[in-house]
């Protein structure tokens, strides 16, 4: 049977819509403010005209080149092109900085097609078991989920751990505006019908890491780009990349992990997966404080984490019907109005075109790697000519379109300049964006899990023992007080590991 | 200087034009629509207001000659949405607003700077009807709503009911169960229909006041215990309404366009039967998922809130007291 749906996808029709859906997603993800979501959304109608399989296939295909095509703008530029490639940046960049941008671009390249590649193996071997886990996360364990990654805060804050978790503070404040999730009120709204809506994640963002870098480049009057590209041919060869990526498979099959859990995990998608797979690989590294500097292990966990997310989210999507990460809910959205119904059916009387959207997912996976070393190269001749005058207004330019078409909202363009601005001053005193996005996303999944645990528990005469009660919850919570204690734990190592050495001169003496 | 003046003219004689053009409503608007025309949806794209409005565009553009263009302005609930419509849309047709109930009735009453007014709009037409339906997992101790009663009144507050929203359908549908039943229950609210669903398979509640659609949708998963619908949905037969089980419970989610007030009436009635068409060619589709169709238009859309407003108003004015 997988046979028979492979070759149906060998179909030209088939196989064009890839490359071009592939194609688009990338172009859509390399600029910032533009989402994978906002493209499903508005490639929508054209599915309607096609039939089910063709649609799904260019669907998938776009979200799998978006997500990827995030990366370029973090490499490039410094700013992440969507949520899921924050981490990429912490290390693309400074490797650009170095010239070796070609060679962070295609690294990229190959670890993101791995990490589709693995995404949709995932999807069509692991489907049940996987759904029946994503399932035990209830209120609670979001909540603990939510804290863990907190945690990371400390990891995150290049220096001062203090300022890191000043940086998380506010954004889990700035997440507070608007309709609280639970419960209904308004919040910090200021009179402001308008502030409802709060300030979307995406906004913020584009606020904090963009804004900060045009300043920068605009007070410098050059791009970090202007230096010599190193031995460029040698390095950035499809060949040579392949060879980097394969060197460390530990680091690879860790990120895939920790990319398909934290898919399967509604509501959390690429964002949070990239920054975990980053702080895990920093954590796991012999030399965790080159981190920041340009090292290719963190490239490689957050561009292949990524990408398993996009299929990986599809596990409950496909057995269950629920949508794993926001672009997800496009894709049920498709399926609903062709009458397919998520659960098993859709394995089995429908199962030739469910396994060929996933099977899809892996070939537009594969169609990256030709796409993105051109369109990288392309990209990155385009920015490196363009001279910083003209670069710097269309990048603002193209911010701004890109925040306004998140919601049709003038009032979210100005949220994004406000933030930005006060972005550029807290980066001058040392407070990072990544914790402030992390405290925005993080915080609104933490006060949904507790409130809900709380309201749950209202039988009970202590509502809040109810975090504790289930044994994922528990899990959760080692994982925390370990994450949380790791920096003394590997400073005490690092003192233990010094003093043998010193008694072992001691002895040879 | 020179090349100013002549954009300042050029305005002042476009201006001019575009005034003349709309100070003759009879001429100007025989032709309704000549334009595009904006169709504005309050939610998130992949939600049913937005699928509704894929099925209907094709339609509408068909009967209305024009491009229909559905965007979306998501935000606090529709609220960000309808604030906005109401103070900047222009009343000539070309913009349209998607409109819930209960929504555009808790909201104003609620919140203190919802930015809009239940009776601000002009509705051309409530198209369909999600009534609520209370569903509990396949596996689940209860059979029926009376063992769920029953479970309720020796364990007040154990039973979690899980639902999209506060102040939402699912919540008031919920308050009003309990008073009528004259029963405990905790409603624990999801951030939409699509968080609820993983929860009461995971068995994290005990059951999700949630709507027909997902009864319908996820009929090997779930048991609806019962619909707060007039009639039994079509697409369910087997699930008995609240009413016959003998509790006068009927609401859900309603869905139209609205357009501004002071909108011609002759405009208002070429969208209303452009929405009708559309409504009974996507009919079938529709009612597959678990959808009611609705047809209220004119004097029946307006009484059609006003029910609701009283149906929903003493759990709602409880509410507000508490506050």
């Amino acid at each position: 049977m997988l046979l028979e749906t492979f070759l149906m996808l060998l179909d030209p029709v088939i196989i064009l819509s890839i490359f071009a859906g592939v194609s688009a997603g990338l172009f859509v993800g390399a600029m910032p403010g533009l989402t994978a979501t906002m493209a499903l959304a508005v490639l929508l109608p054209f599915t309607f005209t096609l039939p089910p399989l063709h649609g799904l296939v260019a669907l998938g295909a776009v979200y799998m080149g978006a997500i990827y095509g995030g990366s370029f703008a973090a490499i490039l530029v410094n700013t992440p092109g969507t949520p899921s490639s924050i981490a990429t940046a912490f290390e693309g960049y400074p490797m650009s900085k170095k010239g070796r941008a070609l060679e962070a671009l295609s690294i990229a390249t190959v670890a993101s097609a791995v990490g589709g590649i693995a995404g949709s193996l995932f999807l069509l071997l692991l489907s049940p078991p996987l759904a029946k886990l994503s399932l035990r996360f209830g209120p609670a364990e979001y909540f603990w989920v939510a804290v863990l990654g907190l945690t990371l805060i400390a990891s995150l804050s290049e220096g001062s751990a203090m300022k890191g978790m000043l940086g998380g503070a506010l954004g889990m404040v700035i997440g507070t505006m608007g309709v609280a999730p639970i419960g209904g009120e308004t919040r910090f709204t200021f009179g402001l019908p308008v502030l409802q809506g709060g300030v979307a994640m995406i906004v913020a963002l584009i606020g904090l890491f963009v804004l900060p870098e045009l300043f920068n480049m605009a007070a410098k009057g050059r791009t970090a780009l202007s230096a010599v590209e190193v031995n460029s041919r040698a390095k950035s060869s499809f060949w040579q990349a392949t060879k980097t990526v394969f060197s460390m498979p530990g680091n690879l099959i860790r990120s895939c992990i920790i990319g398909e859990i934290v898919a399967i995990i509604p509501g959390a998608g690429g964002n949070v997966a990239n920054l975990v797979a980053y702080n895990e690989a920093k954590r796991a590294s012999k030399h965790p404080e080159k981190y920041g500097t340009g090292v290719e292990e963190g490239l490689v966990a957050t561009e292949s984490s990524n990408n398993v997310t996009v299929a990986g989210s599809m596990v409950p999507l496909l057995t269950l019907g629920i949508p794993g990460a926001p672009p997800d809910a496009v894709i049920l959205g498709v399926m609903m109005l062709h009458g397919l119904r998520p659960g098993i059916e859709l394995f089995t009387t429908s199962g030739q075109l469910t396994y060929g959207f996933i099977i899809s997912m892996g070939l537009a996976a594969i169609a990256m790697v030709p796409v993105g070393l051109l369109g990288g190269r392309l990209i990155y001749k385009v920015i490196f000519r363009t001279p910083v005058y003209f670069l710097v207004p269309t990048i603002a330019m193209a911010t701004m379109l890109g925040t306004y078409a998140v919601r049709n909202s003038h009032t979210d363009v100005i949220i994004m300049l406000i933030l930005g601005t006060a972005g550029y001053l807290f980066k001058q005193i040392g407070i990072a964006p990544a914790p402030i996005v992390l405290g925005l996303i993080l915080g609104n999944i933490a006060e949904m899990g507790f409130v809900q645990t709380m309201l749950s528990g209202q039988a009970s005469q202590y509502p809040f023992l109810k975090l504790f009660e289930n044994s994922l919850s528990h899990i959760l919570i080692a994982m925390i007080l370990f994450s949380a204690a790791w920096p003394y734990l590997s400073a005490l190592k690092r003192r233990f590991k010094q003093r043998s050495k010193t008694a072992m001169e001691d002895t040879h003496e | 200087m020179k090349g100013l003046k002549l954009n300042t003219i050029l305005t002042l004689v476009l201006v001019t034009v575009l005034t003349i053009a709309v100070g003759i409503p009879g001429a100007a608007f025989a032709g309704f629509p000549e334009k595009p025309i904006t169709y504005t949806i309050p939610f998130n794209p992949g939600g049913e207001s937005d699928i509704t409005a894929r099925l209907q565009e094709p339609e509408l553009e068909k009967y209305l000659g024009v491009a229909v263009n559905v965007t979306h302005k998501p935000g606090g609930g529709g609220a960000v949405a309808w604030s906005d419509f109401q103070r900047t849309a222009k009343p000539d047709g070309y913009s349209v607003v998607g409109c819930n109930i209960p929504h555009i009735i808790g909201q104003p009453m609620i919140r203190k700077e919802a930015g809009y007014k239940t009776d601000g709009f002009k509705v051309v037409m409530w198209f369909h009807f999600t009534p609520n339906a209370l569903v509990v997992s396949k596996d689940s101790e209860f059979k029926t709503l009376d063992d769920f009663i029953k479970f309720a009144k020796k364990k007040p507050f154990v039973g979690t009911v899980g639902g999209s929203g506060t102040y939402s359908a699912n919540h008031l549908e919920t308050l009003r169960l309990m008073k009528k039943a004259g029963v405990d229950l905790t409603y624990v609210p999801y951030t939409g229909t699509g968080p609820v669903i993983p929860a009461l398979m995971g068995g994290h509640i005990k059951a999700a006041m949630s709507y027909s659609p997902v009864s319908v949708n996820y009929k090997d998963k779930f048991r609806t215990l019962a619909v707060a619908s007039e009639e039994r949905v079509p697409a369910m037969p087997d699930v008995p309404t609240f009413k016959e089980l003998g509790y006068d419970i009927v609401g859900g989610a309603f869905r139209g366009v609205a357009v501004p007030l002071g909108t011609p009436q002759d405009v208002v009635d070429k969208l209303a039967q452009a929405y009708t068409e559309a409504n009974k060619k996507i009919s079938k589709k529709q009612l597959d998922l678990g959808f009611v169709m609705k047809y209220a238009t004119g004097d029946d859309a307006v009484a059609l809130v006003d029910t609701m407003r009283k149906a929903y108003g003493d759990v709602l004015s409880d509410i507000k007291k508490k506050k």
